[in-house]
């Protein structure tokens, strides 16, 4: 990580953590991304003053032991926003981001509980009238007030982005998996509770919730108007429309055929 | 030869030509069956009971199962096969209200995942036209360029195309601004997005945020009063009333397959544009190996064809693309096992799969049935794999390789000369 001088003395780090669910046993633990949105955080804190730059902050209980295993990755302390069970989180952290003005905020991009929309980063992003970055897979650099990130694409790519400071960026699974949580410090991290009014989240009281059922899968459905059209749907070879051949030209001319498909394709980079 | 093949093949039938000449045959009736409904004086539909069935080979008559499609089957079975099925065009003159669907456009193509959702809006559509007067009509709004040429096919009523250049790469911001002047313009009745890492999700939820509405996302069962929606990393399902923004799921709904639509393009004032704070700085340069192959987009697969194996590491090199194989390279030493692309190896997804010297076993075919385009290079003009490519070269692997890479080397040096150039362009102005 690339950092320059007036910015790694005062850079602020803020990373937004959640409880997360185990996919199999729905145990609460680290969730994934958030541990990859506190991983990053303290590479980008560490290459710059210390530690102590990177605040990471919850809202909801904080008697909630989850939050625990992410203290035990070497942090002295977890902030927590006490909240009721059912309060929306949005406003109580927005008016916490806003009071202490960090230069970065990391987050997951989505919660393993609950709705999972990933609507905290955007909703964050509006109220404080920031830019936000979604999925990113690394901060390369921060350079005068403007960081170089990497966002994860698809199929393994990535893109390089330029945001000025402060920004938001959401965390994505190809980011570097986060250390590993040790017990000791994590037991005697310290909580910094911190008392906060949120009002319920009365949309969100109007919905069912059950365990997902399996999605059923899609049929093949044949729309064939006589009994030989639907023999032949039952028994021909699925076959391509055959696509352009081409046989007696000159190998120039074929590979130029291949590579003008490649570059209208954008495979060529 | 494949039996769509014989079917080409015009056959005279003499003796059907003598009966429909002859009209007072006996026959006649069935070899000039009128085909179509027929209508009284007073415009009431007729049926003419002596026309029902056909007269068998043997002279007792038959009841029809081919619902009339014996005629043209006898006769003009070549006319026919060659003519497209022509589907009814769904027509929309004046909308009562709008779907408004953003499709993700991978590649500048409608993919899977946007025709769902485009079947999709059309059943909402259908249901509020139940409940009220008057047809709703499907908007897409496409950002980029586009390559897609079957819009109609897919369910799209109007078409907003917004291709200008400050749409060119990653604008998310841009965009938002464009879909704010469709809300306020045209006041949609849904906002439909594909819940993909395509950009779907980014820009609805970018849209939610500014638009203050609560989206339902990765929502798989989507009616006008509820919505089933997966949560907690899709291990619930949460069943809520239907918001106005929504992100869905993969398959939600069918596709569009028995109507055509007009894809009428709808004029629009230029959006104003907004001095983005995300500048893209385009795409990283990734090792195309280090990608797994299931994920990879362009794969260079070798077969038992390739006897030139350095060339062919340099090829997937000089093009940029993940090298896969067949399992006749792989079990020859060739190839590493976790390289193997078919039934008993890795189905792959690749948007390009150019195949050297593969015949195209139906093992094989397995693993490439999702990828969009496939190009092979083959000495065997009759295998499997010509006839399910996109692009056939006839011709000696080694040779078309050779020639390929040139075709790069030389794409490649004339970019980076450009690209200096411009730099140098740069530096003048300044
Ligand atoms: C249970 C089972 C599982 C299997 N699973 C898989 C699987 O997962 N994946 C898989 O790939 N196979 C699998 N197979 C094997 C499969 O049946 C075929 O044997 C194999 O795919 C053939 O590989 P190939 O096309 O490379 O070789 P071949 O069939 O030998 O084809 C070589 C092709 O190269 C062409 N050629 C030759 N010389 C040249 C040249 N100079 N230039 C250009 N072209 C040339 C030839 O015309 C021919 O078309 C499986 C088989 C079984 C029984």
């Amino acid at each position: 990580m690339l950092l320059d001088a007036n910015t790694s003395m005062d850079l602020k780090i803020v990373s937004l953590i959640s409880v997360g669910k185990h996919p199999t046993s729905g145990r609460a633990r680290r969730a994934e991304q958030d541990g990859r949105a506190v991983e990053l955080g303290l590479s980008v804190a560490e290459a710059g003053r210390g530690k102590q730059n990177l605040t990471v902050l919850h809202a909801g209980d904080s008697q909630q032991s989850a939050l625990r295993s992410y203290a035990g990755m070497g942090l002295e302390s977890v902030r927590v926003i006490q909240l009721r069970e059912s309060a929306d989180a949005v406003s109580p952290l927005t008016e916490y981001l806003r009071k202490h003005a960090p230069d970065i905020i990391l987050t997951g991009v989505r919660a393993e509980s609950g709705e999972s929309s990933g609507m905290v980063p955007y909703l964050l992003a509006e109220k404080l009238g920031w830019p936000v970055v979604p999925r990113i897979a690394n901060i390369v650099s921060i350079k005068e007030g403007v960081a170089e990130v990497l966002q994860a694409l698809p199929r393994g790519q990535r893109r390089a982005l330029t945001v000025r400071l402060p920004f938001i960026a959401s965390v994505d699974n190809a980011a570097a998996e986060p250390r590993q949580s040790a017990f000791g410090p994590a037991s005697r991290a310290l909580i910094e509770q911190q008392q906060a009014s949120s009002d319920a989240d009365a949309v969100r009281s109007e919905w069912s919730e059950l365990p997902a059922r399996k999605r059923p899968k899609r049929l093949k459905v044949v729309k064939a108007k006589t009994a030989a059209d639907r023999f032949k749907a039952a028994t021909a070879k699925p076959q391509g429309s055959g696509g352009k051949v081409l046989k007696d030209e000159p190998v120039t001319e074929q590979a130029q055929a291949i590579f003008d498909l490649l570059l209208e394709e954008g495979v060529l980079r | 030869m494949s039996d769509s093949d014989y079917s080409d093949i015009l056959r005279r039938d003499p003796r059907g030509e003598r009966i429909a000449r002859n009209r007072l045959h006996p026959l006649h009736s069935t070899v000039a069956m009128q085909v179509g409904e027929m209508r009284g004086p007073s415009g009431l539909l007729r049926k003419n009971p002596h026309s029902v069935g056909f007269i068998g080979p043997n002279g007792i008559k038959r009841i029809d199962r081919l619902k009339g499609n014996a005629v043209a089957m006898s006769g003009r079975r070549n006319a026919q096969s060659s003519q497209e099925v022509l589907l009814p065009l769904h027509q929309v003159r004046e909308p009562a209200f709008t779907i408004v669907v953003v499709p993700d456009m991978v590649g500048g193509r409608l993919t899977a995942h946007d025709k769902d959702i485009l079947g999709q809006a059309h059943q909402l559509a259908r249901s509020m036209e139940n409940d009220s007067t008057g047809l709703g009509a499907v908007m897409a709004v496409v950002f980029g360029s586009s390559k897609e040429d079957s819009f109609d096919k897919a369910g799209v009523d109007r078409l907003l195309l917004l291709d200008g250049s400050e749409y060119e790469g990653y604008c998310p911001e841009q965009q938002v601004t464009a879909l704010e002047q469709v809300e306020a313009r045209i006041k949609p009745q849904y906002w439909l997005f594909p819940d993909s890492v395509h950009g779907g999700t980014d820009l609805g939820s970018r849209l939610a945020a500014r638009l203050g509405e609560r989206p339902a996302t990765q929502a798989w069962q989507v009616n006008t009063e509820t919505t089933i929606c997966r949560g907690a990393s899709g291990s619930i399902d949460i069943t809520r009333d239907t918001p106005r923004l929504l992100m869905l799921a993969q398959e939600c709904a069918n596709p569009i397959d028995e109507t055509r639509h007009e894809a009428l393009p709808v004029e629009w004032a230029p959006v104003q544009s907004v001095l983005p704070e995300l500048h893209d700085l385009g795409q990283v340069a990734v090792d195309p190996n280090a990608i797994p192959l299931a994920e990879a987009e362009f794969i260079l697969a070798a077969g038992n064809g390739i006897t030139n194996w350095d060339q062919f590491h340099a090829t997937a090199k000089a093009l940029g693309a993940t090298e896969g194989a067949s399992r006749v390279a792989v079990d020859d030493g060739n190839m590493p096992r976790f390289r193997q692309v078919g039934a008993s190896g890795t189905w792959v997804t690749a948007r390009v799969y150019l195949a050297v010297g593969i015949s195209g076993a139906i093992q094989h075919m397995q693993g490439i049935g999702q990828c969009d385009k496939v190009v092979t290079i083959n000495t065997d003009a009759g295998c499997d794999m010509v006839k399910r490519a996109d692009l056939s070269t006839i011709g000696d692997a080694e040779k078309v390789l050779d020639e390929l890479v040139n075709l790069v080397a030389t794409h490649r040096q004339q970019a980076s000369h450009n690209h200096s150039a411009e730099k140098e362009g740069a530096k003048d102005a300044a």
